[in-house]
């Protein structure tokens, strides 16, 4: 068989070329990461004399035992982490699969008025300080854990790629022989419509997992409480509460003792590396699925 | 009438349960803080007796919020800085992520295109916080990687934290840095989706690879172009809270050139407490940013009915 040929394809020269700029593009991308896993491994006393190198002369791992001696607070931080991602990603599927097959439903005589619903939502917001006010102060969640789960939990985007993935992915016919043979529309939903539309599920599942764990700032505005901070939001009061320490250790209202106790420069870095490998061993898998929901986001119905 | 709705209501019992926990959701985080929006309207005071009681007792001051913020330099310089940064992010993203998209769909060696695509993708999936600490790992004072190198070539180090002039393209290369890769997706996507044969006679007509890309392919990414373009403008009143909070590390001199509506809103509430005049802010936000969400859905509708978003 005579091979296709392929007609998007750069003379010799320019191929070289092309692919010197997309590497060295991918490369700085990928950099900063790895920079910082070198720094995570560098001596404490060679990063106070030589700053941060891409080859220190002296390596070492006290960093990561530091953490694991010392790291309640990033252990306690991993589990929020993780509990908010797992609950919160149910939760939300559970919502919006629901929501979406209903307004998917042309036998659903307020579908209409349903999907405007949720889509009104995309154009006009309150903004930050009412979704505040309401809350804190009306549905009392300072300080708890649902303030990391609940704000997060729809948007109305996601209805809408579920919404189109059912009416395209799932025939009418399926359904009306399901409700033929007696099936309940609770029944059709979690034993047809489900099973079905899996693909769908697992694209909204990733895009909500992934921003439960890279939340921070539900954790900046809601909660106070040390023992429920989230990992990100912990990198950031760390990184804050040094400063803080750096601008004031002039004036000798800060003790020693806490200066000391706060996590040196190669455990921040290391804290950073821990919080980020496992996006960095999902993504892959991640983005098969993020290329497709950007494909299914871009079906209308 | 009455009858005839209960009947209805009947019928559609079961869809209506299963929309009902969203509903609720949204009637919660989405509808309840528009009427909180009346607060930019007021003196507000939070109240230990709850929303109602802080939203109602709360002194009414009429524009007050609104006219006080627009008398200020702030109002000023967070849109400026809001629009400035934005119109940035919008040509210089579509340029790049066409470019690279193109660029990816030419290589001859489609393993290697895929494993530049999976690096390029990276910095998507990682949050602020996280690129905050890799911009600070180069440019901290006495630390960082590019203060280094600049001594290395025998010149000054820059306090890049209290420099202002710096940071307009700092912010702009870490936003291209964490985004092009994932937005030359969807144009690489919509390349390969040309017909071949078009390339193949041109080719036979003798077009160069310039020629081609010219004449078919930007041709042919028009309407997509388009699309991602006026959906990005009808945000452009609205800006990356993380960027501008966590790369800049809140760094007080640099305010005048990292406050944009968002930051601004957000140091209303937690620092300088000025709720009235930040949910003023916010609404200000809320409103241009609504009324430019319709425009271009209206101008994307003219262009290409299929991709409005409504």
């Amino acid at each position: 068989m005579k091979k296709k040929r392929n007609f998007h394809q750069a003379s010799p020269g320019w191929n070289i070329v092309f692919n010197l700029i997309a590497g060295i593009f991918a490369f700085l991308c990928v950099f900063p990461f790895v920079f910082v896993v070198i720094i995570s491994f560098t001596e404490e006393k060679t990063l106070a004399t030589d700053g941060y190198r891409i080859i220190p002369k002296a390596w070492s791992l006290d960093a990561y035992q530091y953490i694991f001696k010392t790291g309640d607070t990033l252990l306690r931080s991993y589990g929020v982490t993780i509990l908010v991602t797992v609950i919160g990603t149910v939760v939300s599927l559970l919502l919006i699969s629901l929501y979406a097959y209903a307004v998917s439903r042309r036998s659903f005589a307020y579908r209409r008025f349903f999907s405007l619903f949720a889509i009104f939502t995309m154009l006009f917001s309150g903004g930050m300080i009412p979704t505040y006010i309401v809350v804190t102060q009306l549905l009392g969640l300072k300080d708890s854990i649902w303030a990391l789960i609940l704000p997060l939990a729809l948007n109305a985007f996601y209805i809408m790629i579920l919404r189109t993935f059912y009416i395209t992915g799932i025939p009418d016919a399926i359904i009306e022989s399901g409700k033929i043979d007696g099936a309940g529309e609770f029944r059709i939903f979690s034993t047809i419509v489900l099973p079905l539309s899996l693909p769908g599920l697992a694209t909204i599942g990733l895009f909500s997992t992934l921003g439960y764990w890279n939340d921070w700032f539900n954790a900046l505005l809601y909660i106070d409480d040390p023992n429920k901070v989230p990992l990100q939001a912990m990198l950031m009061r760390i990184e804050s509460s040094m400063q803080f320490i750096q601008q004031n250790s002039a004036n000798g209202s800060i003790s020693l003792e806490v200066l000391q106790s706060m996590p040196q420069d190669t455990a921040r870095m290391a804290m950073v590396v821990l919080a980020t490998v496992p996006i960095i061993f999902a993504y892959p898998f991640f983005q098969r699925y993020f290329v497709q929901g950007l494909t299914v986001g871009g079906v209308k119905e | 009438m009455v009858g005839s709705f209960f009947r209805s209501f009947n019928r559609n019992k079961v869809m209506l349960l299963m929309v009902l926990p969203g509903a609720i959701w949204f009637l919660f985080f989405s509808y309840l803080p528009l009427v909180g929006t009346i607060a930019a309207f007021k003196q507000y005071r939070f109240s230990r007796h709850g929303f109602w009681y802080s939203l109602v007792h709360s002194k009414n001051v009429g524009w007050a919020n609104f006219k006080f913020l627009f008398s200020t330099d702030a109002a000023w310089s967070i849109t400026r800085n809001t629009l400035l940064y934005n119109i940035a992010f919008i040509v210089l993203g579509l340029v790049f992520s066409v470019a690279l998209a193109i660029l990816l769909s030419e290589l001859a060696n489609k393993k290697l295109a895929k494993l530049y695509q999976t690096g390029m993708f990276l910095p998507y999936f990682l949050s602020w916080v996280i690129v905050g600490y890799f911009a600070f790992s180069f440019l901290s004072m006495d630390r960082g990687l590019l203060n280094h190198t600049l001594e290395y070539f025998g010149m000054d180090r820059m306090q890049w934290y209290n420099d202002p002039k710096v940071w307009p393209y700092i912010l702009v290369l870490v936003y291209l840095w964490k985004s092009i890769g994932y937005s030359s997706v969807v144009y690489l996507a919509s390349i390969l989706g040309i017909d071949r044969s078009l390339y193949e006679a041109a080719m036979i007509d003798g077009a160069s690879k310039m020629q081609q890309v010219r004449n078919i392919t930007l041709p042919m990414l028009k309407p997509i172009i388009i699309i991602m373009t006026l959906l990005a403008v009808g945000k452009i009143f609205y800006a990356d809270f993380g960027l501008f909070y966590q790369v800049p590390r809140d760094s007080g001199t640099l305010y005048s050139v990292t406050n944009v509506i968002d930051t601004y809103v957000y140091r209303g509430l937690k620092t300088t407490g000025e709720i009235g005049m930040s949910t003023a802010a916010g609404l200000y936000q809320s409103v241009v940013g609504f009324v430019l969400v319709m425009v271009s859905n209206y101008v994307v509708r003219k262009v290409d009915k299929d991709s409005a978003l409504f």
